[in-house]
């Protein structure tokens, strides 16, 4: 397979059961796509994912993929990327709920560890799987199931959230510019460090304030204007423009030590591959006698 | 009679309670004797009254006892607290400049006042030495070699200045010598040297923590929590040598996830919490039994509900652990009963769980993983690591349709690691077929679920029977579980007319046990920490066996072996 590794390489007999139109689609596209441009094989990258429908796709792409709980696929993306730094890429997947929801502390810790893992999360702006709901970025005033007078109470924003707790790699996609996103992850994957990709995904059923055309309307490349992805506060300045024009792309990138550069326990071969055999207790035990 | 030492030292927290008890202890040990030691202090960093116990003997000792030969008040609080533990004849030894103590006529215990501040400050100019003064006097007064104890404190202080190890042996030689070898105060015991195997004094947290090395744990995950919290530190400390990962979770919800994903990739995890934080746990803990993600997971039992007495022991979660998380799946639960089966316990949760790809708790609480006991060294000799069925590439080079939840005879299906070609799969907290794939299938959802649940024929099998100890012949019998196995053993030592059975490995239920071994329920009685009588609980559930009696206790403090002994004259 490795020799016309492609899209469909990545494919599972699961056929995706997203309704037609959803933003999920094409992140699905993306995702696969950025995988093949950089040549990774199935084997060689983990998936973890949370609970939604876009973490229905823990069945449609193959991979080793641990399909976790609601919120928490990035406390055991972490762990898989501590105990097997080899690994071609580990790829943390949830929804807004997932992420800035119920798993919203293990995000900002993730930030702040610099752990080497992409996060991928689909932002819809609404609790899909759940039929609906008011998400925690849904905007103010935003009416759902949940909220049929009205959302009172302000979205979080996720890009400055990633800002002020140290994530080092900082973007934002689009489901409508699957191209672009693409180059995203290819650049997120690549990254060493915390990733964050939030990603503008539509959900064409529930969410018919934030649908394809009003994001069209709105968004615009960083790419194509002068800015550069370097400097923290006119990263900052960026995450906060959320009106009339809001920026798509790379906000801030940043190189500096992952959690594997820290641990001499890791320098010459991974957790996983340490051997068991003839461990010594006289060390350990020292101290008893 | 046989030679005992029951010492106790009490103050506040921040005097060096710990350090001085521990010190004692490790100079009985030297001599060649077993000790085994136990402490109080509440959920307060300074201000606090600490107490530290030490019972000693040359052979086996299993617990504290409630009478006390000698006590070591460094503050009033000690000895309006603890004097009426003294036995007849006991000693009270304190400083008259700082304690009072009133001896009323009745109370036959000898006082042996000590300039302790006096000649801490002519060592250090403050009253910083004071317990190392008072352990001298004790040791004095069991007769002990005082180079035994100078070999203790350079050891214990290693870490510190020259300085600070030169003023502890001195402040230990002035109390030591306080204790005039005419004097007239005497205690029962002479702290001889005796000839025995070598041996090591560790807390349950420590022989635990000794068995996930030997068992090649290599990444550790917790948050702290009382009384778990030691293990945290006992692995970061073994951390480089040992060549493991550890970390400090930011709750417990992520210490479980991560504990999965490690062991996800094929690396032995572990994880430790106490009640609160495995409760905190409890979702996460079926994702490990769903998806067969092999888990090892210590909880350590405190006082609850609810924070309850953080600092204190209990067997209150014996219920919750073996019912943990929403849904049925199996899981092991093993309550280790010393910190030698501490030790094994922990070692053989590392194969159970990698064998049979399940969730493996050891259940313990703060009595038995916070209190220091002697034991011989533990070796690595025989230690087998067995990892189950781990398919490596040549093997899944050969498998044309991998299959990572394969329906077997056994219930278990092989599994591959993350970065081997061929063995892509889906662990997944939905139900899932046999690839690992979402579905709702009625035939794929029942026969997943037999296949998860038919792991147990072999385990059952597998796993080691109750233990008997004791009078095998009495009619009367105490049943017990996990740490109240010590207390219980040092009562048999006095009193031989019963026999004890102690479980360990509660789930699976030793149904089969209980039928072999004719046990007459109205001559028995249940002894636990707990309000709710929870194994008698288990055993009416899993046997119909309706045992008469119990002997409960939910007060935080563990059981005694004088209060054992009282309660089986009843049977
Ligand atoms: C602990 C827990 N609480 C609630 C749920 C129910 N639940 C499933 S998905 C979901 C939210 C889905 O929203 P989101 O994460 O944004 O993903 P989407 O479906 O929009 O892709 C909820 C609340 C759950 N599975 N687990």
């Amino acid at each position: 397979m490795p020799e016309n590794l492609n899209i469909k390489s990545y494919e599972t007999p699961v056929k995706p059961s997203w309704c037609p139109g959803c933003g999920n689609h094409a992140i699905w596209v993306a995702l696969r796509q950025a995988l093949v441009k950089m040549k990774i094989k199935p084997w060689e990258v983990a998936f973890t994912f949370g609970i939604g429908c876009n973490s229905n796709g823990a069945n449609f792409i193959k991979g080793y993929i641990l399909h976790a709980l609601h919120g928490r696929p990035l406390p055991c993306a972490e762990a898989i990327r501590w105990t097997n730094h080899k690994l071609k890429a580990v790829i943390a997947i949830g929804g807004d709920g997932d992420s800035f929801g119920i798993g919203l502390s293990h995000f900002i810790h993730a930030c702040r560890r610099n752990v080497d893992v992409l996060y991928l999360t689909h932002d819809n702006q609404i609790y899909g799987l759940t039929t609906g709901q008011t998400s925690p970025t849904s905007v103010k005033g935003f009416k759902s199931k949940s909220t049929p007078f009205g959302n009172i109470e302000e979205p979080i924003n996720p890009l400055a959230l990633a800002l002020s707790n140290g994530a080092s790699f900082v973007a934002r996609g689009f489901a409508g510019e699957t191209e672009h996103l693409t180059s995203l992850i290819i650049n997120g994957i690549k990254h060493r460090g915390f990733a964050l990709i939030d990603v503008f995904q539509p959900c064409i059923t529930f969410n018919h304030l934030n649908t394809f055309a009003w994001f069209r309307e709105r968004v615009y490349k960083l790419e194509e204007t002068n800015y550069q992805p370097t400097n923290k506060k006119l990263a900052w300045q960026k995450s906060l423009e959320l009106g009339h024009k809001i920026p798509l792309g790379l906000f801030y990138q940043e190189r500096k030590a992952t959690y594997f550069d820290e641990l001499p326990q890791l320098k010459k071969e991974a957790l996983v591959e340490k051997s068991l055999k003839n461990i010594n207790l006289n060390k350990a035990l020292e101290e008893y006698q | 009679m046989k030679e005992n030492i029951n010492w106790k030292i009490g103050g506040q927290a921040g005097y060096g309670i710990m350090v001085t008890g521990l010190m004692f202890a490790k100079t009985c040990l030297r001599h060649g004797w077993e000790v085994f030691c136990y402490t109080e202090y509440p959920s307060l960093i300074r201000g606090g009254h600490n107490t530290y116990q030490v019972h000693a003997a040359k052979d086996k000792v299993n617990s504290q006892k409630k009478k006390i030969e000698v006590l070591v008040a460094l503050d009033q609080n000690t000895v309006t607290k603890h004097l009426l533990e003294l036995s007849a004849g006991g000693v009270i030894i304190f400083d008259p400049e700082k304690v009072k103590v009133n001896l009323k006529k009745n109370l036959k215990v000898q006082s042996l006042a000590i300039p302790i501040a006096k000649i801490s400050k002519e060592i250090c100019d403050s009253d910083l030495m004071k317990d190392t003064v008072a352990l001298g006097a004790s040791l004095a007064l069991y007769k002990a070699d005082f180079k035994i104890l100078v070999s203790v404190i350079k050891d214990v202080f290693k870490s510190k200045s020259a300085e600070i190890i030169k003023q502890n042996i001195e402040a230990a030689k002035k109390g030591y010598d306080a204790v005039k070898p005419n004097s007239k105060i005497k205690v029962l015991a002479k702290l001889s040297k005796i000839k025995s195997a070598s041996k090591i004094i560790v807390t349950g947290n420590e022989a635990i923590g000794l068995g996930a090395l030997a068992a090649g744990c290599k990444f550790y995950v917790a948050y702290p929590m009382t009384p778990a919290t030691a293990l945290l530190h006992f692995m970061a400390k073994n951390e480089r040598a040992y060549d493991l990962v550890v970390k400090q979770a930011e709750d417990e919800i992520a210490v479980i996830n991560m504990a999965i994903g490690a062991s996800f990739t094929g690396v032995r995890s572990m994880c430790a919490t106490s009640g609160g934080g495995f409760a905190l746990m409890n979702e996460s803990f079926g994702f490990s039994g769903i998806a067969e993600i092999p888990l090892v997971l210590m909880e350590g039992q405190r006082t609850g509900p609810a924070t309850g007495l953080p600092t204190w022991t209990g067997q209150g979660d014996l219920l919750f652990a073996i019912n943990a998380s929403h849904g049925e799946f199996l899981r092991i639960v093993v309550a280790p009963g010393d910190v030698q089966e501490a030790f094994t316990a922990a070692v053989s949760a590392f194969n159970l769980a990698e064998k049979y790809q399940l969730p493996v708790i050891i259940l313990t609480d703060k009595y038995l993983i916070e209190s220091p006991q002697s034991t011989k060294i533990f070796s690595t000799k025989g230690i087998k690591i067995d990892r189950g069925q781990i398919l490596i590439q040549s093997q899944l080079n050969k498998i044309k349709d991998f299959k990572r939840y394969k329906f077997t005879s056994s219930g278990i299906s092989p599994r591959s690691l993350p970065g081997a070609k061929g063995g892509e799969h889906q662990a997944n907290s939905d139900d899932h077929d046999e690839y690992g794939f979402s579905t709702e299938d009625i035939k794929t959802r029942n026969r997943m679920m037999a296949k998860r649940a038919k792991k147990i024929q072999n385990l059952i099998k597998e796993l080691p029977d109750p233990k008997i100890y004791g009078n095998k012949k009495a009619s009367r019998t105490v049943i017990c579980w996990g740490s109240t196995k010590m207390p219980v053993l040092e009562a048999l030592k006095q009193n031989n007319n019963f026999k004890v059975v102690h479980l360990q490995y509660l789930c699976p239920f030793p149904v089969k046990f209980f039928t072999k071994n004719i046990i007459n329920p109205q001559k028995s009685m249940i002894i636990e920490g707990n309000h709710t009588a929870q194994l008698k609980q288990l055993i009416r559930q899993q046997t119909g066996l309706n045992i008469s009696k119990t002997l409960l206790k939910y007060d935080g403090r563990p059981f005694y072996p004088e209060e054992i002994i009282e309660a089986v004259k009843r049977l």
